[in-house]
This record gives structure tokens, sequence and C-alpha cells, in this order.
């Protein structure tokens, strides 16, 4: 479904992204993991037009993305939330999501993007009142309506930036199960990323690691979690070293 | 009650004229509905943090177009005075594209657009031969005075009828973007263009097209105004301070309210009648001089403008009690 190629993105001197190349296929959700400043967010902002990439291409269903506005390619159904919440304080909750709605699709009526709307709303779980302002959401509530907007523009490859930090463990629980729920229920494809590894595990069925701007593994989330390379990311070379002690004690 | 009350007001104020007819208040109640209509038409992009002190150039290119036409082609101005609010969205978008490509906004986008109406009146100006300069322009007068064909009435309670409906056109093109999703778009870019480009909204189209809508409208308000005075002048419907006038009224009545610019109109032109009457030449100039410090005082202390304030001050009883 989604085809990268080479992808690289330099700011200046600086290569943020650096011969990038991966596939995501149907239905499946793709865990992003990696270090603060791996390139993560880079490579989202290139997917969904906001960055144009340095090099390489991104084919998604046969189309070539990059260099496209963002509004074209969330209209041709890529879906994106920010990693901190930007909701729009002048519009209710409703209405930000009917926004998405309306926009996110070309060709909308205001009777199918309030109907679309209302379904985002209803997943997770947000009131379907019409007046209630933004400013009484939480930050939990805040990155429901993050979601709820970018599942109103009904895409089918939805990218979820680091949609758990800050919550507490109940709700990243809650949060993790909304996105197997929206595969589920909604037959959409995701990459999510993630800095808290543990929940992410559980849900992924694939992971792509990212270090100073390189994929450095990829696999199935227990190939992953026994990677040295990963691991020396993560917790260091210690911990390598630890490991490789545990496992020659057996 | 409430849903009926626009229909009793509207009803009152075109049977005004039956009732009361005489030629001075008469006079600037049209003043008073020409204007409002081009602050509202200010406001239409205003209210969105599209602060425009270009709009005098837009008021410029309406009344001067539409005339030039007249004078030099025999054009209708039923046909002249949409050529004149064509150019005048043509010119907004020729400004607006730029700024919205490389996102020119707030403080830079006032600037910019502020350039404009000086380069406007500057045209005007300096075209003397075409345009009578800084001395004004006048439409050729058809004999007899009145002529639907050349737009030019000598009565009045018709021009009332004119500017009343051109006004109720205003704020209904208002009341229909507030209620549109158009709305929902341009808060959202008012906020966080990325965000809104996330939500799959065309920031820059979205932009545009409301500049134009309000560049066209404030160009037919300056038209309108020509067609009734039958004469202008650069610094009237031109230039930085005609901007600064349409901002300092919208503020004062309240951008937010479909009401707020009318109510804002009614003010400033009032005032600037009272000082006129009451100073005579002592007094020229004053109007500029109070219109300042009142927006001054209306920024800081009163930024929803008299009816915004006054509308929320009423929620705010009525969510009380």
């Amino acid at each position: 479904m989604l085809e990268v190629n080479g992808l690289i993105k330099r700011f200046g001197g600086f290569t943020s992204v650096n011969n990038v190349s991966f596939k995501v296929d149907q239905g499946e959700i793709l865990g992003l993991i990696g270090p603060n400043g791996s390139g993560k967010s880079t490579i989202f902002n290139m997917l969904s037009g906001f960055f144009p990439p340095t090099a390489g291409s991104i084919r998604f269903q046969g189309r070539e993305l990059a260099g496209m506005a963002p509004y074209a390619i969330i209209q041709g159904g890529i879906g994106r939330t920010f990693q901190i919440p930007r909701p729009f304080r002048r519009l209710t909750i409703f209405e930000n999501v009917a926004l998405a709605g309306y926009y996110g699709q070309e060709g909308r009526t205001r009777a199918k993007a309030f109907e679309s709307a209302e379904k985002a709303l209803t997943l997770v779980g947000l009131p379907l009142d019409r007046h209630a302002p933004v400013d009484g959401l939480g930050a939990a509530g805040l990155k429901k309506l993050e979601l709820a907007k970018a599942l109103a523009t009904e895409p089918k490859l939805l990218l979820a930036d680091e949609s758990l930090g800050g919550l507490d463990e109940h709700e990243m629980d809650q949060a993790a199960d909304m996105l197997n729920r929206i595969r589920a229920e909604l037959g959409i494809t995701i990459i999510w990323v993630e800095h808290i590894m543990g929940v992410l595990m559980r849900v992924v069925d694939r992971v792509m690691v990212l270090d100073h701007g390189e994929k450095i593994s990829e696999g199935l989330p227990s190939e992953i979690t026994n990677d040295p390379r990963v691991v020396e990311v993560y917790l260091g070379s210690d911990a390598v070293a630890v490991q490789a002690m545990a496992a020659a004690r057996g | 009650m409430s849903k009926l009350l626009p229909w009793i007001a509207g009803a009152a104020l075109v049977a005004l004229p039956f009732i009361y007819n005489s030629p001075y208040p008469l006079h600037i109640i049209v003043i008073i509905l020409i204007w409002s209509f081009v602050y509202t038409s200010w406001s239409v992009m205003g209210r969105f943090g599209l602060v425009s002190l270009g709009h005098g150039g837009f008021l410029g290119v309406g009344a001067y177009v539409n005339a030039l036409l007249w004078n030099n082609f025999g054009l209708t101005p039923w046909i002249g005075i949409p050529l004149a609010m064509l150019a005048a969205a043509g010119l907004a978008v020729l400004i607006a594209y730029p700024c919205s490509r490389f996102r020119i906004t707030g403080h830079y986008f006032a600037l910019v657009t502020m350039a404009l109406s000086a380069i406007v009146l500057q045209v005007i100006t300096a075209t003397r031969d075409v345009t009578g300069g800084s001395l004004g322009y006048t439409p050729q007068r058809v004999p007899g005075g009145s002529s639907l064909f050349a737009f030019q009435f000598t009565d009045k309670e018709t021009w009332y009828w004119i500017a009343l409906a051109i006004w109720g056109g205003g704020l209904f093109v208002r009341w229909y973007v507030d209620r549109s999703m158009m709305r929902y778009a341009l808060e959202a870019i008012s906020e966080d263009e990325d965000a809104a480009s996330a939500a799959g909204v065309h920031v820059t189209a979205e932009k545009l097209k409301i500049t134009a809508l309000s560049a066209a409208m404030t160009a037919l308000g300056g038209a309108l105004y020509c067609q009734y005075q039958m004469f202008i002048s650069p610094d009237t419907v031109s230039g930085i301070s005609a901007s600064l006038q349409m901002v300092f009224a919208s503020v004062v009545g309240g951008i937010y309210v479909l009401l707020g610019p009318t109510v804002g109109a009614v003010i400033t032109i009032m005032l600037a009648e009272v000082l006129r009457i009451g100073f005579g030449t002592a007094a020229v100039g004053w109007d500029n001089f109070v219109y300042g410090i009142l927006l001054v005082l209306f920024i800081i202390y009163l930024p929803q403008g008299i009816v915004g304030s006054l509308m929320a001050k009423l929620r705010g009883a009525r969510v009380g009690s």
C-alpha cells in the first residue's frame, strides 16, 4: 500500500533522515520507534507533505506523493495526528472534527461531513454535543480529539504520531486498544510512532527502528527486542553487555 | 420572537421613507448604510485575523474603475460595477497569493496590504490626466438627472432603498459565510495553518476566496459611494486613511458580531457630523484625532467592540439567571 524508497531529508548541513526505505502492507500496524531526534517525526512530515523530501520516493497506492501539498495528500487518503495535539480552540469539539470531515475528502457535503464527524467522535469516545468547547478537555481528551480529526478525514492509512506521551498507564492501554479497534472496525492501515516501547510491542505487527536518521532494524516485535543494536540504542551499551552475560549464564 | 425581530426591523427600515423623508437626515442615513456595507465587507475577512489595510485600495478601484468606464466609454454601471468588482478581486488575489505562499500573516500582512492602499492612492493622484488627480473626479451626469441606465438618481428615497438593499446583502453574505463550512476552515487557519492543512484544508485557496470576496464587496461599496455622491477624490475613497477608517469603525462596533461594523459606522459618521456642524471648519481633522484615541481605548478596554461586549454581557446575564 505504501512504498518508501531512499528517502532523504537534509536541513542545511544536517541530515535528519538518511536513505530510509520501507513498505507498509494493507491492514497492518507498523510501529516506528527510535530515540528523540532519530527522524521519526521528519518521516511523518514527509509522508504527509509538510516537508518536501530532499530525495527519494513515496508511493501510496501507486501514486507518487513526494512534492504534493499536505491538503492533497490528506484528501488522497492519508490521515495524520500531531505529537502535541493541535486543536482549534475557537471551534467546538464537534466543529473541529466536522471540519476534518468536510475538507478531508473532496466534494463532501455538510451532511456527510457531520456524519463522519459523529462516527469518529463515537469511536474515540468523545461527546457528540455540538456546543462542547475544546477548553474542557484534558491531556487524554485532546489526544482523542486529535485522533478523531484524523479519522474524520476517512484515511486509508493513518499516521499516528506518539499518541501516548503524557498519559497514565490505564489511558495508555485504552489508547492502544483504540488503535487496534480502528484497524479492526475501519480497516485502516496504521503507522504508529511511539517512544514507549512496551505498549507498542503489544499492538503492532511489525516494528521499524530508527537511530540518527537511519533504519537500524526492522522485524517482528519479538525479534526487535532481542536485537543488540536496538537494545544498545535504547538502553546503552552496558545493557547489551548485561544481556549478553545473562544469556551466557543461561 | 427573536426570530421575528430581524424581519420586523427590516420592514420598518424599508418603510422609513414613507413616514419620514426629510432630506438631510435621509442623506446621513444613506451615507451610514453605504459605509456600513463597506465596513461589513472589511470584517468579512478581518474577523478571521486577516487584518487588511489594503481595503482603501479596493474601495478606490471600485469607485474609479466604474466612473472611468462610464465617462470614457459610456459603459453603463450595470456592467462597469461588476467589472470594477472583478478588478478589485483580481488585485486582491495578486496581493494575497504571495502573502499566503510565503506565510506573510498578522502584522506583516497588515503592512503589505497597507502598501497596496498607498500605491492605489499614488496611482490615482499621479495619473491626473485620466483621473483628475487629487482634485477629484465626477461621473458625467445624464440630462434630467435620473436614469436607470446610468445608475443616477436625484431623489434621496431611491438611494435610500438601494443602499438599504446593498447593506442587507452585505449582512447576508457575512451571515452566510458565518454559517458555512468556510467559517470552520478560516477559524482553523487563523489559529494554526499546519493543523488546518492536516485536516485537508487548502489554506491558500480558502484565504484567496475570502479575500477576493471581501475586496469585491468593498469595490461595490466604493462604486456605490461614487454614484451617490457623484464626486470622488483619492483621499476619500483610497489610501491608508480610508483603510484605517474601516478598521476603526469595525473595531469600535465589534468585528465578531454581525451588526458590529454597522454600529461602528453609525458612531463614526455621527461623530464626524456632530464635529462638522458644531465646530465647522475649526474642527477639520478632529474626527480622525478622536478616532485614534477611541481606537486605542477600545483595543485596550473593549476588544470585542460595543456590540460584542453588550452581547457578552447579555449572554452572561442570561446564563447567570
